[in-house]
């Protein structure tokens, strides 16, 4: 009974603040919105008993999208209203896109239950352990069998970091904002001042 | 298959990833004037992991022994054959960098690492036996790839060349994703035996899908028509000796991925494959040949030449025997030291103040100024026209005995012929150099670690390269049996 009540509360959540996502004037309540939807969306995921992608999607799509999102809404000047005003001239592609993927997904759906696709079965290698959560499952998954694959995955995000250091970091030459400060002790008063005598209506010359 | 003897199997790479983090250290402490050191030592790196790959090709290694992780990862003799053509054409690329860079100070300690972690990719990618490890090892040689593409960042065409190469590659790796989703979807696994094992008998228009996907996006990855479009425009920007890098190792290890995926993976459906294969290997070899002949860019050229070639190695793909997989690695080999050559050839033309020389046109009269230069270029372009006394003759005429004996006697015909259209542009270097006005363009010149290699690829695909026919046949028939061994 609890579950189902939970269900609605969640789902019509998710909904509602999606809805407001596209809906709100300004952006940076529209992100506001989408993070009310994500949160939902992982009530809705440990519902179903998937509590790990529940925690992905507060860790991950919570945690760092959205506020990588925040930041590029506050950071960059994007001219929503411009943005906006092209809304109806593709207007009838969008609706054609939208029946397109419905069509797609009845038929899909129908010929799956209509039993003309014949799915391949698992070969139980990653199945669940019994009687544990499935943070273990994955755990014992991904750091057991697939642990191989893990830490080559691990290199790829190496390379990928490399490649964009490589790529943009610039040595500067001047050393601008980098205070000498055995240079600045060392520096005597005859140095830093001279006494000149320029002619009455002449400036000096520095 | 316990985890100790599943590391032992791994060591070559584990030697290569290892000392890549070590050598990124040494190139974040000692910066870019180490950038030379780090190269040596890079170079002696893939040289030991050569070394103890090249027991096990000869051993001919196969069977469950091979097999590490759970089948994850295989380390047979096939595998093998392709590492030690690998390790030995990212060498090539490491010795001829430093000087190349050195002109605009554009050389960086992070290129030997770079480089080093592609041939850790695509050593994973020859070892690949499920769809998992291949993605990983073709992510990890490809995201190594669009870097070093873009390397000279200070000119346009090299960042027009990675920016283009990393948005194809990223379409072509969501394509191979897509095939790969629907592979697992429609045979519950993504071990190449178990997906083997589940496509027998009449194969689902899913299935099919997956076939279909999964091929385009590797015809990508080995710039195959129709995929091929990115080649020209990626060869002429990027660096010189990071093109020839492209051309050689990375072809090496998707064209093994491919014979890998068709053979084991989807071995039980070769005839749905192969048509498809049988028309990009046709379509690959004809656009190759009929799109060099307009090029006035040497690098552009040798990407067309690199089409065409890749459109002869699938002839023995085609035939799904051994004997067409053994021609297959007979003919990379060869096909490497041709290309080797060539480009240690190109980025030794220099004008007088060490620019690279890229255009036909300024390579005329070569033969007077640099005349071993233009030998061994004269050479490279012969063999790779396949004409006979050459090895490059060697590599097509086993592809085609295979393909003839498979009773694929038009397509060995349409071969023919178009390699007679493909020799007219590789002997129209040959003549520019020969034969018209001298251009006087190339002055300068090279060290000794150039013409080392170049002598070692010209000798190699002189007529002396007969004397390891017999050699390389076996080695290559071995590796090949290896291959339809984990399929059986």
């Amino acid at each position: 009974m609890i579950h189902t009540i939970a269900f609605y509360i969640f789902a019509a959540m998710v909904i509602a603040s999606g809805a407001l996502v596209i809906m709100a004037r300004n952006p940076v309540h529209s992100v506001l919105w989408l993070i009310l939807a994500f949160f939902n969306a992982a009530g809705l995921m440990v519902l179903v008993g998937a509590e790990f992608i529940a925690m992905l999607l507060v860790i991950v799509y919570v945690g760092a999208v959205a506020v990588l999102f925040l930041f590029v809404v506050m950071m960059l000047e994007i001219d929503f209203a411009e943005m906006r005003a092209g809304f109806v001239k593709y207007f009838p592609i969008g609706v054609l896109l939208a029946i397109v993927l419905v069509a797609e997904m009845i038929l899909g759906i129908g010929a799956y239950s209509a039993g003309a696709l014949h799915l391949g079965t698992a070969d139980g290698t990653g199945a669940p352990l019994i009687g544990e959560s499935n943070i273990e499952s994955i755990g014992a998954l991904l750091y057991g069998r697939y642990l191989f694959l893990f830490e080559s995955a691990g290199l790829v995000l190496l390379v990928a970091m490399i490649g964009a250091i490589v790529l943009t970091h610039r040595e500067r030459g001047d050393v601008r904002g980098h205070q000498n400060i055995n240079k600045q002790v060392r520096r005597r008063p005859d140095d830093a001042t001279v006494n000149t005598r320029p002619e009455v209506g002449k400036g000096i010359e520095l | 298959m316990d985890f100790k003897s599943s590391l032992g199997l791994i060591a070559p790479e584990i030697i290569l990833s290892v000392s890549s983090l070590v050598l990124l250290l040494v190139a974040a402490w000692a910066g870019d004037k180490a950038s030379r050191a780090i190269s040596v030592i890079a170079c002696f790196v893939l040289g030991a992991c050569f070394f103890l790959v090249a027991p096990m090709v000869c051993a001919g290694v196969a069977g469950p022994d091979a097999v590490a992780f759970d089948g994850l990862f295989t380390a047979d003799a096939f595998a093998g054959f392709a590492k030690l053509l690998i390790f030995a054409a990212t060498g090539a690329a490491l010795v001829i960098a430093p000087s190349f860079f050195d002109r605009t100070r554009s050389m960086k300690a992070e290129y030997p690492v770079l480089i080093l972690l592609a041939a850790l990719g695509m050593s994973l990618m020859v070892s690949a036996t499920d769809l998992l490890t291949l993605y990983i090892g073709l992510e990890l040689n490809s995201l190594a790839s669009y870097v070093l593409a873009a390397f000279l960042r200070n000119d346009e065409r090299s960042a027009e060349a990675g920016l283009k190469y990393f948005v194809l590659g990223a379409l072509a790796s969501g394509i191979l994703l897509f095939g790969m989703s629907l592979t697992y979807g429609f045979t519950g696994s993504t071990d190449f035996t178990a997906v083997r094992a589940a496509l027998t008998g009449d194969m689902s228009t899913g299935a099919l899908f997956a076939v279909i996907f999964v091929l385009a996006g590797l015809a990508f990855k080995i710039s195959a028509v129709p995929f091929h479009m990115w080649t020209p425009d990626v060869y002429e920007g990027s660096p010189t000796p990071v093109t020839a890098f492209f051309a050689t190792a990375p072809k090496v290890a998707a064209v093994a991925l491919l014979m890998r995926v068709s053979l084991d993976a989807f071995g039980m459906q070769a005839d749905a494959w192969r048509q498809i294969v049988l028309f990009v290997a046709l379509a690959s070899i004809i656009v190759g040949a009929l799109g060099a002949i307009g090029q006035a860019n040497i690098k552009r050229l040798m990407a067309f030449s690199s089409i065409n070639n890749v459109g002869f190695i699938l002839i023995g793909l085609v035939t799904g025997t051994v004997d067409g997989a053994s021609a297959m690695l007979v003919y990379l080999a060869i096909y490497i030291a041709m290309t080797a050559g060539s480009f240690i050839a190109i980025v030794m033309m220099k004008d007088e103040n060490g620019a690279p020389v890229e255009l036909i046109a300024d390579i005329a009269g070569l033969s007077r100024s640099k005349p071993l230069l233009a030998a061994c270029l004269a050479m490279m372009m012969f063999s790779l026209a396949g004409i006979p006394p050459l090895f490059g003759f060697w590599g097509k005429f086993v592809v085609f005995q295979a393909a003839v004996e498979a009773d694929y006697v038009a397509l060995a015909a349409v071969g023919i012929a178009a390699s007679v259209i493909g020799a007219f542009y590789y002997l129209k270097i040959v003549k520019v150099m020969y034969f018209d006005e001298p251009a006087d363009v190339v002055k300068g010149s090279s060290d000794w670690a150039h013409w080392a290699l170049l002598a070692i690829s010209a000798l190699f695909i002189s007529p002396l390269g007969y004397l390891l026919t017999g050699w390389l046949g076996g080695v290559a028939d071995k590796a090949a049996t290896t291959l339809f061994l984990v399929a059986a």
